[in-house]
């Protein structure tokens, strides 16, 4: 299965994504300069974390508009998967593949840690290798990850089931204290109504062994394998 | 002829705007107490060509609407036209 890695300038998480697919989940990762206009036939895209374009104006919204978005968008059109990890989230939210927006922390920090992640949803392309409930620990890093939408839009994604990713404290509760951002209802990942954009804050990416301090992250990866027929 | 478009670029009202707090507490602080509300937002200064004034107005609410606003959380306002 070939997963597609994008790097925008100021990409920084696309080599922990290679490193995820290729070094742990063992399948091919191709790597794609944002100026392409050819995918390469690749089964996934990734967009991954980073600071592209330097955050100029909004995080995401100059990437948003890169030669490569167009193929992306089509890409996402025919139901085939995107993966948007933090900026890669934020891009997709600004090219209105996913709904809402990630605004500045509420505590105006950079947050660079460990979090705990409760998986709402199992049935999903992302996350059928795991259990609904569980609790993931994956780190975050990021200084813009306050998810953010309309009260119908926040109404709707909740009422379809399309809030995959909540934080929670280390035993699954949802506490003020867990939210390392501010986000509305504790939302650290949504998907799109069809199901095949998945965006989250969290670096699964960065959490795909134990050197690293946990392996929680690559189911998420296992769970795309599990899904995609090639 | 050539335009410079003054754009204003603002959280929209309602949403937490921590840069927009701090600063409200800092008044406060300050004694300024009668302030009730702050939002920190950008001030973009762009210069177009165009055929008008009005013309070149047109075209800064299409560049907010496609690119330098974020229709989710924020509000624009084109302050003012200036011919160069």
């Amino acid at each position: 299965m070939k997963f597609g890695i994008i790097t925008f300038p100021g990409s920084n998480c696309d080599d922990d994504a290679v490193h995820a697919v290729v070094d742990q989940l063992g399948e091919t990762a191709i790597r794609l300069w944002h100026k392409d206009h050819d995918l390469q036939d690749v089964d996934v895209v990734v967009l991954p974390g980073g600071f592209s374009y330097g955050d100029a104006l909004r995080a995401g919204a100059i990437a948003r508009f890169s030669p490569i978005m167009r193929e992306v968008i089509e890409h996402a059109d025919r139901g085939a998967p995107v993966l948007g990890i933090c900026n890669g989230f934020q891009i997709a939210c600004e090219a209105g593949l996913l709904p809402g927006a990630l605004l500045r922390n509420a505590d105006s920090r950079f947050a660079s840690q460990f979090v705990t992640v409760r998986v709402e949803h199992a049935d999903t392309a992302f996350t059928n290798k795991y259990r609904e409930g569980q609790l993931l620990r994956i780190p975050i890093a990021h200084g813009e990850g306050r998810f953010t939408a309309d009260a119908e839009t926040l109404e709707r994604l909740e009422g379809e089931g399309q809030v995959v990713f909540r934080y929670t404290d280390a035993t699954g509760r949802r506490t003020p204290a867990a939210n390392p951002n501010g986000s509305q209802n504790d939302i650290a990942g949504v998907r799109n109504a069809r199901g095949n954009v998945l965006g989250l804050m969290p670096h699964p990416e960065r959490a795909v062994e134990a050197l690293l301090g946990s392996t929680d992250g690559l189911g998420l990866f296992e769970s795309l394998l599990a899904t995609v027929t090639v | 002829m050539t335009f410079r478009v003054h754009i204003h670029i603002v959280p929209r009202r309602g949403l937490l705007d921590p840069q927009g707090k701090a600063v409200n507490d800092a008044l406060h602080a300050l004694g300024f107490a009668d302030v009730r509300d702050v939002r920190i937002g950008r001030h973009l200064v762009v210069e177009t060509g165009g055929a008008s004034a009005a013309a070149a107005e047109k075209s800064a609410q299409a560049m907010c609407e496609k690119l330098l606003a974020n229709p989710v959380t924020e509000d624009f306002e084109i302050a003012r036209v200036e011919a160069l």
